[in-house]
């Protein structure tokens, strides 16, 4: 074992962690924003959007996060240039990253399977707040908004910690689209110091370390929740 | 000669035309998810038998696998297995005096997807176990059955309704984390479509039909997994 490598790439392992952590804050909340709408429209009583949000979750659990990565960064990103306008606009040096492209697919996948859950938990929700709502005269929308979302929300939030995990161990195939994450530096590591394992093992520990607090995070935060049981 | 450019010309099954290499990807994914979906299920077989044995050190050695496996992302597990066991496996013969193999492949990316797999078809077996009612086996246990013929007869049986929601779960993770391999170089489907893409430069038309096969893979699974799972219920108690 030898970590005489972590010393002079120590500006490449932190900027890496740093993007991890920033793709999966960005995918975590946008995501989740998105899944509420993908959950409202599945419970909701429109065929179309029903059916449109059913086609969506059922895409993107579907079909691995690799193609759908390689998808939006090959195929979307060779469109972009075309659009007209795009490429004066002050977004192109945005749009022109990998790291873009990455949080895209990574937001996109995250709501499709967070979608599914806060679908699940709408439904848990007990029929008699909904028409105990309705009965002191809340519209539909208010009852959305106070009492059916917070309570699919709190009714999810402990598999939603597991969901955040996942989101975790999902990010270094954002490496195969040029984005230098934490796994991104590890490969870059692997080819100019030719070690395998030690920059692996630094990569492995920070995952680890970060699940053991993206999950004690979680419990204190269901914990500060009030339930009544 | 023109190249090909409608999306048509493109997906055929004969030469100019990528749909046959697509395919044959197709065909390597599945057959890696399931050579490695036996192997998991054979690991995570013994593996619950173990943690539930109540041998000490079994159990600590098997909480220690199923606990790194399930925290690693799967990328770098892929990467790890993928060099330790080659590296590994070449060692050994050199130290046996033998020189080194290249090793298949295909059996490479079964050999560590199944792995990986292992951890979590142990956690879902041993759950499916200790769902089992605990009178059954105390019946079977009072007619004097031996623990083989118990296992076989009941627990095997008796946990099988209780593993095919999680055994579905995994079969669609096993589908789409054998899209990784790619990274390594084995050439499946994800591989497939991207070596089509990027020697016709048509990006959207290939990860589109390699979504859409994927897509195929994972209803159709789906259907087959809904049908057993109503065979194996056969004569349960509807719940609602």
């Amino acid at each position: 074992m030898d970590f005489s490598w972590i010393f002079p790439y120590r500006d490449l392992i932190l900027q890496g962690a740093f993007l991890t952590c920033l793709l999966l804050v960005i995918s975590v909340t946008c995501g989740f924003g998105l899944a509420i709408f993908l959950a409202i429209a599945q419970v909701g009583k429109s065929p179309g959007a029903r059916w449109l949000a059913k086609g969506y979750c059922t895409f993107f659990r579907g079909t691995p996060l690799l193609i759908q990565l390689w998808l939006i960064y090959y195929g979307l990103g060779t469109y972009l240039p075309y659009v007209p306008g795009l490429r004066t606009s002050f977004l192109w040096p945005i749009l022109r990253e990998g790291l873009f492209f990455a949080a895209f697919a990574l937001t996109l996948n995250f709501a499709a399977y967070q979608g599914e859950i806060l679908r699940g938990a709408m439904l848990a929700v007990p029929k008699v707040e909904l028409e105990a709502a309705r009965a002191v005269g809340m519209s539909p929308a208010t009852i959305l908004r106070r009492i059916w979302l917070p309570r699919a929300i709190r009714i999810g939030l402990p598999t939603f910690a597991g969901e955040v995990v996942l989101q975790l161990k999902a990010t270094p195939i954002v490496f195969s689209v040029t984005v230098m994450d934490l796994y991104g530096a590890a490969y870059k590591i692997r080819q100019d110091t030719l070690l395998v394992y030690e920059p692996l093992l630094l990569v492995t520990l920070f995952y680890v370390g970060l699940t053991f607090l993206i999950t004690r995070a979680f419990q204190k935060l269901e914990n500060a929740v009030p339930t009544r049981r | 000669m023109n190249p090909p450019h409608s999306a048509l010309d493109l997906l055929s099954i004969a030469p100019p035309g990528w749909g046959g290499v697509l395919l044959a990807g197709a065909l390597a994914t599945v057959l890696i998810s399931s050579g490695a979906y036996l192997v998991g299920m054979l690991i995570g077989l013994f593996g619950a038998l173990g943690k539930l044995s109540g041998f000490r050190p079994l159990q600590l050695l098997l909480n220690a696998y199923t606990t790194i496996i399930r925290a690693v992302p799967e990328l770098i597990l892929i990467v790890a297995l993928y060099y330790a066991g080659t590296d590994g496996l070449n060692r050994i013969l050199a130290w046996a005096g033998l020189g080194p193999i290249e090793i298949n492949g295909l059996i490479a990316a079964i050999a560590v997807l199944g792995f990986v797999q292992g951890a979590y078809m142990t956690e879902v077996l041993r759950g499916a176990i200790l769902a089992i009612p605990v009178g059954q086996l105390e019946a079977a246990k009072a007619f004097g059955m031996r623990p083989a013929l118990r296992f076989r007869r009941i627990v095997l049986p008796g946990l099988i309704p209780n593993a095919l929601p999680g055994f579905a779960n995994l079969w669609m993770s096993v589908i789409k984390d054998s899209a990784l391999i790619a990274v390594v170089g084995y050439q499946e489907l994800a591989l497939a479509a991207r070596v089509a893409a990027s020697n016709t430069k048509e990006y959207m038309v290939f990860f589109l039909a390699a979504a859409v096969l994927y897509l195929v893979i994972t209803i159709v699974s789906n259907m087959l997994f809904a049908a057993l799972e109503a065979y194996f219920r056969r004569g349960q108690r509807p719940v609602v």
